[in-house]
């Protein structure tokens, strides 16, 4: 499965700049797994004890994926992942 | 006989909105015997409150939370972080119960919000673009920190707020449809959910809490770390189902598609929220299962008109948007 992941500028040091890349998986775990072979040290900044960080989003066809399986949500070819450092409204 | 609508003061006159079907956005408003059961839209008009907003609920049950406890007294300074709705709510009561009104607010925010709080008689301290509404909170806790005297409400983490929701908005939609399936509203403070979230779940069994977050332009994301993301302490993720990122061009889309179609004039958070909705919709139709869909109108579109959300192409108004503050 190839998917489109949207990456924040905060991260883009780890994809020389590219606000969009591919990455292959069928989970959402096996992505951030395939986007660490190819851009280091950007699963550290995403994980956290094995766990998604506290403080960024995943959303898998804009779903934020804590409420659809977390790691585990499954991907479909085609599929956008969006990360997002969590963000305050009112 | 009808109720009064009479009222002493404009304070007075808050909540009680109307909950208006969406005969025509809705996918199958009727449904005729044998066949799948409908799918009706409902807007709760949230703009219908003193100044024109939901926030209006949580601001004056904040105001009157702290009076209660004596931390507000004739003449204090309210301080408070706020991409807006919120400051113009405090501010308005803050006029009408003579407090000062200090708020702190991103600078990517539109100038009729700007308007109508320097009109209110607030003093209004700009946070950098940068990083949005996070950045205006911690602004805001470091100016609280620096004068204790300042009363500080924060509606991030201040139980009246969900209260205002969880004792009010929350039966006022059981009240005018027991047999909602679904609640939408934006995901900001948290407030609006976590409060009518919980009375809901409590009330109507298997009912669906969905949230809609806006989603900015980068700049409002450009923290210098992952670690200045912010949380509001209210939040309880447990309460909701799920929780839909929507960007700026659906929610515009939405918005217009309100206006033009259902005659409802709203702002361009509220689009987002109807983004939502309507996936819910979508699902039900799919599913072949009956849905009542109540969403939340969270303010009208007239403070949004100068960011150019209403003219032109959508690829133009999403464009002028960006970097904008929009919910």
């Amino acid at each position: 499965m190839t998917v489109t992941v949207s990456v924040p500028t905060i991260l883009r040091s780890h994809t020389g700049g590219e606000k969009r890349v591919t990455a292959t998986g069928d989970t959402l775990q096996a992505v951030i797994s395939d986007l660490e072979s190819n851009y280091s040290g950007i699963s550290e900044r995403l994980l956290d004890d094995g766990k998604l960080q506290r403080f960024v989003n995943v959303y898998v066809n804009d779903e934020d994926v804590r409420f659809s399986g977390g790691l585990d949500t499954e991907v479909a070819d085609g599929d956008s992942v969006t990360i997002l450092p969590a963000v305050a409204g009112g | 006989m009808a109720d009064l609508t009479r009222y002493d003061s404009l304070l007075e006159a808050l909540g009680d909105t109307p909950l208006v079907g969406l005969r025509r956005l809705s996918p199958r408003w009727d449904a005729a015997a044998g066949e799948a059961p409908h799918v009706r839209l409902w807007a709760k008009l949230e703009d219908r409150n003193p100044t024109g907003s939901i926030k209006d609920r949580p601001a004056l049950r904040m105001i009157e939370d702290a009076e209660a406890r004596g931390l507000l007294v004739p003449g204090a300074t309210i301080l408070e972080p706020t991409s807006g709705n919120t400051g113009i709510s405090l501010a308005m009561a803050a006029l009408l119960k003579g407090y000062q009104m200090i708020c702190v607010m991103p600078e990517n925010t539109s100038i009729e919000r700007r308007q109508l709080l320097e009109l209110y008689g607030a003093k209004i301290i700009f946070s950098p673009a940068e990083g949005g509404s996070n950045t205006a909170v911690a602004h805001a806790k470091a100016l609280a920190a620096e004068h204790p005297d300042w009363v500080m409400l924060y509606q991030y983490g201040n139980p009246a707020n969900a209260a205002a929701h969880y004792e009010v908005t929350g039966p006022e939609i059981v009240a005018d449809l027991p047999e909602i399936t679904h609640f939408v509203a934006g995901l900001g403070t948290t407030g609006t959910l976590m409060g009518v979230g919980r009375f809901l779940r409590e009330q109507v069994p298997g009912v669906a809490i969905v949230a809609a977050e806006p989603r900015y332009g980068v700049g409002v994301y450009a923290l210098r770390t992952i670690d200045e993301g912010f949380i509001p302490e209210l939040y309880d993720p447990d309460v909701l189902t799920t929780r839909y990122s929507v960007g700026s061009f659906d929610a515009l889309a939405r918005t217009r598609e309100l206006v033009q179609i259902e005659g409802i004039f709203a702002g361009i958070s509220t689009g987002a929220i109807l983004h939502a909705a309507l996936g819910m919709a979508a699902k039900a139709v799919k599913a072949g299962e009956r849905a009542d869909i109540v969403f939340t109108v969270c303010d009208a579109g007239w403070k949004y008109l100068s960011t150019g959300a209403y003219a032109g192409s959508l690829d133009e108004a999403e464009e002028a948007l960006e970097g904008q503050l929009w919910a």
